[in-house]
């Protein structure tokens, strides 16, 4: 009967109008508890609806004290109640303790340890001693460890080295994440704009870190290489020059493998190439490999001469910077480096050398190194350092302002202009997609020409010319230093 | 007889060829614990070698653990005992192993005679060391970051009949679930070949 009683009550509850989703209102239970004429009954229901009202999560003192009979009744019905099984959980210890539970087998949930009798069917005990298990293992073992295990030993000193100190936090992660960087505190005196001036499509551009694909010349035409071709922009005409076709003015060979970087000093071009070697070729000779230079055991992404011409700067994917002085007389390098600097921890392929002061070499490396080191190649020592907390891409040097512009890569892919030799931010220009690989500068100064891994092309003007007094002063300042830099 | 004794001016003997061994390691193992970023920057100190400038522990404590475990691991490598020598990084709360350097070490040529030689130019060795330590510079690029406090501990794989020194115990072998495993360049003194392998969690 009493089952009944509880299928009417489940009923009810399934049934019932209104939006009742919630515990069963007060006046409800204290209805249901009425209709049962047993006394004891009333008892019980008031745990019932302060089990209820005190949200679901309260069965489980419920379950401690009337563990056995809770069980008889939520077992069987636990499918077709579903969601108010929550509920009738709850009313089922009053109703059960009525209950005739003879005619069928009910489990007593409360007293099996079912963690062990999970174990216990799924495990076979014999099966880990078994030959063939130990075998597997064996083979397993080796195959992970490369030699078997019975004739090996693993040994480890006692004293084991300390770990970092606690609240250490890894410097890594500027690597794998995308915070900023501090930016300086102090403001610019000038407006630069943060949106490119213009943005250049440019497709099949190679997202390679080791080759140097664009250039902007002295007669203001802008020069790209995109794929196969080489693509030549001035002021709003695109002309597309493809290279079988258009004049070629000579071929010079000599390299074994991709060339990845050219720098020109006068009339000899120097090339770097994968293999390592860098050329000089001089283009007024028929007989044009000048000199061959092997310096880097690996690809040379980097190669500029200086603005003075006295020095030729290599980087290399070998880590290694070089410096190779001019010939007396020539311009051509010596054919052993001046200095080498391994400093850096990953390829070096941004380089610059410093308008103003022809000896000064600014250098970055790649993502393992994310350093900008600044050369004095006169002596031969690293001047400063700074960590940009990203991969150096791309260099270049203000012509209008003592500042520089980096290009990064992960995690902002932007263009930094810092403050030299103070090293401070003046402005962070977000927009590529992906890395900028590579900067050019317009031959008046003002525009700084990126093309990023984005294959797109973005004009900043961020270094337009202001005509103010502060600029002339700027000036007037900056050539004695200069002056004295030539005594020294 | 002028040949000879110029042929054993430039030949290194297996004595030398451990200590190559274990240069590399030292030099290797320093350089992991920067790139990891396992100790504070400000602790290392650049140190030039190979052609490279490599980063080394000033840490006393980590210095001299460095410094015994590879003089015995020297020992071990002329005896012919040794077979892999594992850096184990673990989070130092849970004690999980998130990251393992396994050096594997092969011997190359004639195990009988104690006064073994190898011809092989000492610079075209430390090329390939070289090329090593800049691949284990490069890791960072893909090793994933190690966001805890963490130890590292070497332990060394050796043949059953070695004797246990004083103050050295035996070790569990470190496992790490759902690894992932990427093998760098080689190098070889004719005498002893080392190959180096990172096992990484693989969180994907």
């Amino acid at each position: 009967m009493s089952q009944f009683k509880f299928w009417n009550d489940v009923n009810s509850l399934l049934t019932m109008e209104g939006p009742v989703k919630g515990p069963i209102p007060r006046w409800q239970k204290k209805k249901g508890s009425d209709t049962s004429s047993n006394s004891s009954l009333n008892n019980s229901s008031k745990l019932r609806s302060l089990s209820t009202s005190a949200l679901n999560s309260t069965k489980t003192p419920t379950k401690g004290n009337e563990n056995n009979d809770y069980q008889k009744n939520k077992t069987p019905r636990k499918t077709p109640l579903k969601t108010p099984s929550k509920k009738s959980k709850t009313p089922t210890p009053n109703k059960g303790s009525k209950t005739p539970s003879g005619d069928r087998f009910i489990p007593s949930r409360s007293a099996s340890n079912f963690d062990l009798a999970h174990y216990k069917l799924t495990h076979d005990e014999d099966e880990s001693d078994s030959p063939t298990r130990q075998e597997l293992q064996r083979v397993m073992f080796e195959n992970l460890h490369g030699g078997d295990v019975s004739s090996q030993r693993i040994l480890s000193y006692k004293n084991k080295a300390p770990s970092a100190p606690e609240g250490f936090q890894n410097p890594m992660r500027v690597i794998y994440t995308q915070t900023k960087t501090p930016a300086s505190v102090k403001s610019s005196t000038r407006y630069i704009p943060q949106a490119p001036d213009r943005i250049l499509d440019a497709p099949d551009i190679v997202d390679d870190y080791y080759l140097n694909l664009m250039d902007w010349g002295g007669n203001n035409i802008l020069a790209a290489a995109l794929g196969a071709h080489v693509y030549l922009w001035n002021a709003g005409t695109v002309e597309l020059w493809d290279c079988s076709r258009s004049k070629r003015l000579r071929i010079m060979e000599g390299h074994s493998a991709r060339v990845g970087s050219l720098s020109w000093n006068s009339y000899i071009l120097s090339s770097g190439c994968r293999s390592g070697q860098i050329l000089h070729h001089d283009v007024r000779q028929r007989d044009h490999r000048v000199a061959t230079l092997s310096g880097h055991s690996q690809e040379v992404c980097g190669l500029k001469w200086s603005t003075d011409g006295k020095y030729l700067a290599s980087g290399g994917n070998d880590n290694v910077l070089n410096i190779w002085q001019v010939v007396n007389g020539g311009h051509y390098s010596q054919t052993t480096p001046l200095h080498t600097f391994t400093a850096h921890q990953a390829a070096v392929k941004a380089l610059a050398w410093c308008p103003w002061q022809p000896h000064v070499l600014a250098s970055g490396g790649g993502t393992a190194d994310r350093h900008i080191r600044f050369w004095n190649c006169n002596t031969g020592s690293c001047v400063n350092a700074i960590d940009t907390k990203s991969q150096v891409c791309a260099l270049l040097w203000s012509l209008n302002y003592k500042e520089l512009v980096s290009g990064h890569g992960f995690a902002n892919n932007e263009l930094i202009i810092w403050k030299y030799p103070s090293m401070t931010k003046v402005a962070e220009l977000t927009g590529h997609t992906a890395r900028v690989l590579h900067l050019a500068m317009s031959p008046d100064g003002t525009t700084i020409l990126s093309a990023g891994a984005d294959e797109t092309l973005r004009l900043w003007k961020c270094f337009t010319k202001n005509t103010t007094k502060t600029k002339d002063n700027e000036k007037v300042k900056s050539k004695p230093s200069a002056l004295k830099q030539c005594i020294r | 007889m002028t040949t000879a004794a110029q042929k054993s001016k430039s030949a290194i003997t297996l004595k030398g060829s451990a200590q190559i061994v274990c240069d590399y390691l030292n030099y290797g193992i320093n350089s992991i614990l920067f790139q990891r970023g396992l100790y504070p920057p400000e602790s290392f100190k650049s140190e030039e070698n190979y052609g490279l400038t490599i980063l080394m522990s000033t840490d006393n404590k980590i210095k001299e653990f460095l410094s015994t475990t590879l003089e015995q691991l020297k020992g071990w490598l002329v005896d012919r005992s040794v077979n892999k020598v594992a850096l184990v990084i673990t989070n130092v709360k849970t004690l999980e192993v998130m990251e393992r350097w396994d050096f594997l070490v092969e011997y190359e040529g004639d195990s009988k005679t104690e006064d073994q030689t190898s011809e092989k130019p000492l610079k075209q060795i430390k090329n390939e060391i070289r090329d090593v330590l800049k691949q284990i510079a490069c890791s960072v690029a893909y090793l994933p970051l190690l966001d805890c406090l963490c130890s590292f501990d070497i332990q060394i794989y050796t043949k059953k009949d070695v004797d246990l020194p004083s103050e050295w115990t035996e070790a569990e072998p470190a496992n790490i679930k759902d690894a992932q495993s990427v093998r760098m360049r080689s190098f070889s003194t004719n005498i002893h070949k080392m190959d180096t392998v990172v096992t990484y969690k693989n969180y994907n």
